[in-house]
């Protein structure tokens, strides 16, 4: 059994209250870290290793420690709530299961920063949950974590919950920024970053909901204490919402140290795949990173198996492998088809681009356009060619990552499924009606000795 | 030393020059000029926060600095991204980019109505100068584009945003030049359109240069649609009093005869409005829309025009004459002149050169 630092208490009992969170231990991290320097906290979590959880992976000590102060000009810390990848879930479950967690770590990271005001930007989907956490932040305010003077530190702090209107873009922390200011959602042309002009023209560190929960531990453990668990860059735990054909769906605090293998089939993760199917592909890491075949999935392509971790799902880089991304593990099994899944993933792409960069905003909506004309059997060869020429104009090309988002997923469909799309063509009916299958994609890797 | 301006060296496709801290890629490589400023669409020097849409102005970045000589792994806006000292920029020498900005060409007429034949814009369009100079032959888009139907945005002006490329120029000219914003955009995707929010009417006294900032035919000037092509008019530079506060009062009149067909702001050779005294030229509404008499106006004299080669060709300098090919078909025979119009006709003059003529043409002109 893992060690657990986010969710051990999550079943607890009304853990969402004030009083049980308290009871559990709550809240002891924010009376360490005002023992502490601003500084030296930061040197904490970046001796923690401690890497976003948003997607990108960056270290989040690094991005603190960028963080740009000017004399008499406020800093903001904003909390990036506004999970909207398909098959990411994680940060709903820690929001209303253990709303304190999030507070208490935004308060250690708010004194670290020096943010006397930070924001929570809540999608507009997770209605709930922004009640739930106002609740949760006035009961902090009752006891003291929040306003003026707590503990008679003379930090003082505010926190807000910021509401979405339901837009995947505004979870690009530029786009946030700007919703947050009350302008439409569309992305910032960086640089400036936002670590020196972001909200309200103030330097502003923008980090996930799961990063910031894991500030608690690593101030309560020591960041040294929490770069032990793990492997390599891959330190501390990661929770992964699985879903799709797996017989165990729901969220998962793994500590980065077992195999892809050992967490779709064992018992203690996702179960196996229900009705004795088998595996046939993988999104490891939320629906913007690349699919991957069974066999590539499970392992590498130098024939070694594949973990759970940041290095090892990306091992053999895009030709091979995948990213950890923002951990939303999807799994497919042989009945999936992946021209389907793939039109899927890009007419949400295609709905959710926000038009300001034209490659974006129209080979979006082309992506989508010919995937359905594949997948509805009127499909041509020169089609398949056509959407790898458009990906590749979309991808490094625009303001934003959401390009490279869209992007990427119909590139890794098209290098590692061809063949399958090759069928939709040359089958105009039968793929109405059949399903290509499993095929060699669970096949072993035929690995080329070197002498 | 007071003051002194710190200037960097960048080299774009191979030339290096001197510019000021601060400056952007495309402002440097403009300033070098010819085929090594990377195309525009979104970018307006004059209009604060434009630019890093359109993508096309997109480069290379061989090495960023001398103090960091490491290339960046994307290709850049230019027209965003500020010269760093010893910064290598490559432009029309890479391949990368050229691939790119093909790519963002098609994407940009993906949706496009290409439409050219009914449309105002046609001769003096952004956009069929960048399709011209970087697109394809033939699209590879087989679907249905996108449509929006008409709309009016106060009196002078049309919205076809059928048309509408999404630089987003207009809503920076109805932020920065008019007192109360009432321009956006809604919606998002291919589907977003900019919009007066329920029509709306823009009422403001300089409205009309959206029409001088939009790259294509969205926003056209209904006093002057489809009265005429536009390299049929004749553009003359001429300037009047204005009292409107902030006009500059030197335009550009279009016209055909004695008539004034339309009036824009006077454009420098990136199609941008001519600064004067370091501010933009803007026009008012009254200059652009209601003075429409050559008597309103003072002429200086033919507009010097360095852009748009059909609207050049219509000023008959530089024109280039089409290959005859009579003899080539005739099998080496001379097509035999029966008669030159020009010896005949009393009224037109071919020693005296219309274009040379400042003003509109009179028939005093031709008196001999």
């Amino acid at each position: 059994m893992a060690k657990k630092l986010l969710l051990d208490k999550a079943h607890v009992p009304g853990i969402r209250s004030y009083e049980v969170y308290r009871k559990e231990g709550g809240y002891r991290s924010v009376e360490k870290a005002f023992r502490l320097t601003p500084a030296e906290i930061v040197e904490e979590v970046k001796l923690s290793g401690l890497r976003g959880r948003g997607g990108a992976g960056f270290p989040t000590g690094m991005k603190w420690s960028f963080l740009a102060k000017p004399e008499g000009v406020p800093r903001y810390l904003v909390c990036n709530a506004d999970e909207s990848e398909p098959g990411t879930f994680k940060d709903r479950y820690l929001m209303e299961f253990i709303p304190h967690l999030l507070i208490e770590g935004m308060i250690v990271a708010s004194f670290a920063l020096g943010s006397n005001v930070s924001y929570i930007y809540i999608r507009g989907e997770y209605a709930w949950i922004a009640d739930i956490l106002e609740n949760a932040i006035d009961e902090a305010k009752q006891n003291g974590w929040i306003g003026k003077n707590i503990l008679g530190t003379g930090f003082n702090f505010e926190l807000y919950v910021q509401r979405g209107a339901g837009a995947y873009i505004c979870g690009e922390e530029t786009a946030l920024i700007e919703s947050l200011e009350g302008k439409r959602g569309n992305p910032r042309i960086k640089p400036p970053f936002p670590a020196v002009k972001g909200l309200w023209d103030c330097p502003t560190v923008v980090n996930n909901v799961e990063t910031l929960a894991a500030v608690v531990p690593i101030i309560n453990e020591g960041g040294e204490a929490y770069s032990k668990i793990g492997v390599g860059k891959s330190t501390g735990t990661k929770l992964i919402s699985a879903c799709g054909n797996i017989n165990k769906p729901g969220i998962y605090e793994i500590d980065m140290t077992i195999s892809v293998e050992d967490f779709i089939f064992s018992d203690e993760y996702c179960g196996g795949i229900p009705n004795g199917k088998r595996l046939k592909a993988c999104i490891p890491g939320g629906s913007s990173v690349p699919i991957l075949p069974a066999n590539l999935l499970l392992t590498t392509a130098k024939g070694e198996k594949r973990m759970m971790n940041y290095e090892s799902l990306s091992d053999g880089g895009f030709a091979t492998g995948s990213m950890m991304g923002s951990g939303g593990f999807i799994v497919l099994d042989e009945d999936q088809c992946i021209v389907r899944n793939t039109m899927t993933l890009a007419r949400f792409y295609h709905h959710e681009s926000c038009g300001q960069c034209s490659p974006c905003r129209e080979g979006t909506g082309w992506m989508e356009r010919i995937l359905k004309k594949i997948e509805s059997g009127k499909g041509e060869m020169k089609d398949i060619d056509l959407l790898w020429d458009i990906q590749r104009k979309i991808e490094g090309n625009t303001i934003c990552p959401l390009g490279d988002a869209a992007a990427w997923p119909v590139a890794a469909a098209i290098r590692h499924f061809r063949d399958e799309f090759e069928w939709h063509v040359q089958n105009p009916e039968k793929c109405l009606t059949e399903n290509f299958g499993l095929r060699h994609y669970a096949d072993p890797i035929h690995v080329a000795v070197t002498a | 030393m007071a003051d002194e301006i710190k200037t960097f060296k960048v080299t774009i496709d191979n030339i290096t020059i001197d510019v000021p801290a601060g400056t952007t890629v495309l402002n440097a490589a403009r300033q070098i000029g010819g085929d090594v400023a990377p195309p525009a669409m979104c970018y307006y020097s004059k209009l604060q926060g434009s630019g890093g849409k359109c993508r096309t102005c997109l480069v290379e970045v061989a090495a960023g600095s001398t103090a960091d000589p490491r290339p960046m792994p994307k290709l850049v806006a230019s027209c965003r991204t500020t010269v760093m000292d010893g910064m290598i920029v490559k432009n029309i020498t890479s391949e990368k980019v050229k691939d790119a900005r093909a790519g963002v060409v098609e994407f940009l007429l993906l949706n496009h109505p290409l439409d050219c034949p009914i449309c105002d814009q046609a001769g003096e369009c952004h956009l069929q100068d960048l399709g011209y100079e970087h697109g394809k032959e033939g699209t590879r888009y087989e679907f249905p584009r996108r449509t929006f139907e008409k709309e009016d945005i106060g009196p002078y002006i049309q919205l076809h945003m059928t048309r509408c490329i999404l630089c987003y120029r207009c809503t920076y000219v109805a932020d920065q030049l008019t007192d109360k914003r009432v321009h956006g955009i809604l919606d998002r995707g291919e589907h977003a359109e900019i919009s007066t929010y329920i029509s709306k009417a823009v009422d403001n006294e300089f409205s009309g240069n959206m029409i001088d900032v939009c790259p294509v035919g969205a926003l056209t000037d209904k006093t002057f649609r489809f009265k005429n092509r536009v390299w049929f008019t004749k553009p003359v530079d001429a300037h009047r009093s204005c009292n409107t506060p902030s006009c500059c009062g030197n335009t550009t009149l279009w016209l055909r005869g004695e008539e004034v067909f339309r009036v824009t702001a006077r454009k420098d050779e990136w199609g941008e409005v001519k600064s004067y005294d370091g501010k933009p030229g803007w026009i008012c509404n009254t200059c652009r829309f209601d003075k429409k008499k050559t008597s309103d106006w003072t002429i200086e004299g033919v507009t010097k025009l360095n852009r748009h080669s059909v609207i050049s060709q219509g000023k008959y300098e530089g024109l280039v004459m089409p290959k005859e090919t009579i003899q080539e078909v005739m099998g080496g025979r001379e097509p035999k002149l029966l008669m030159n119009i020009h010896d005949e006709s009393e009224v037109n003059n071919p020693k005296i050169h219309l274009s040379e003529i400042n003003g509109p043409a009179h028939s005093e002109n031709f008196e001999n």
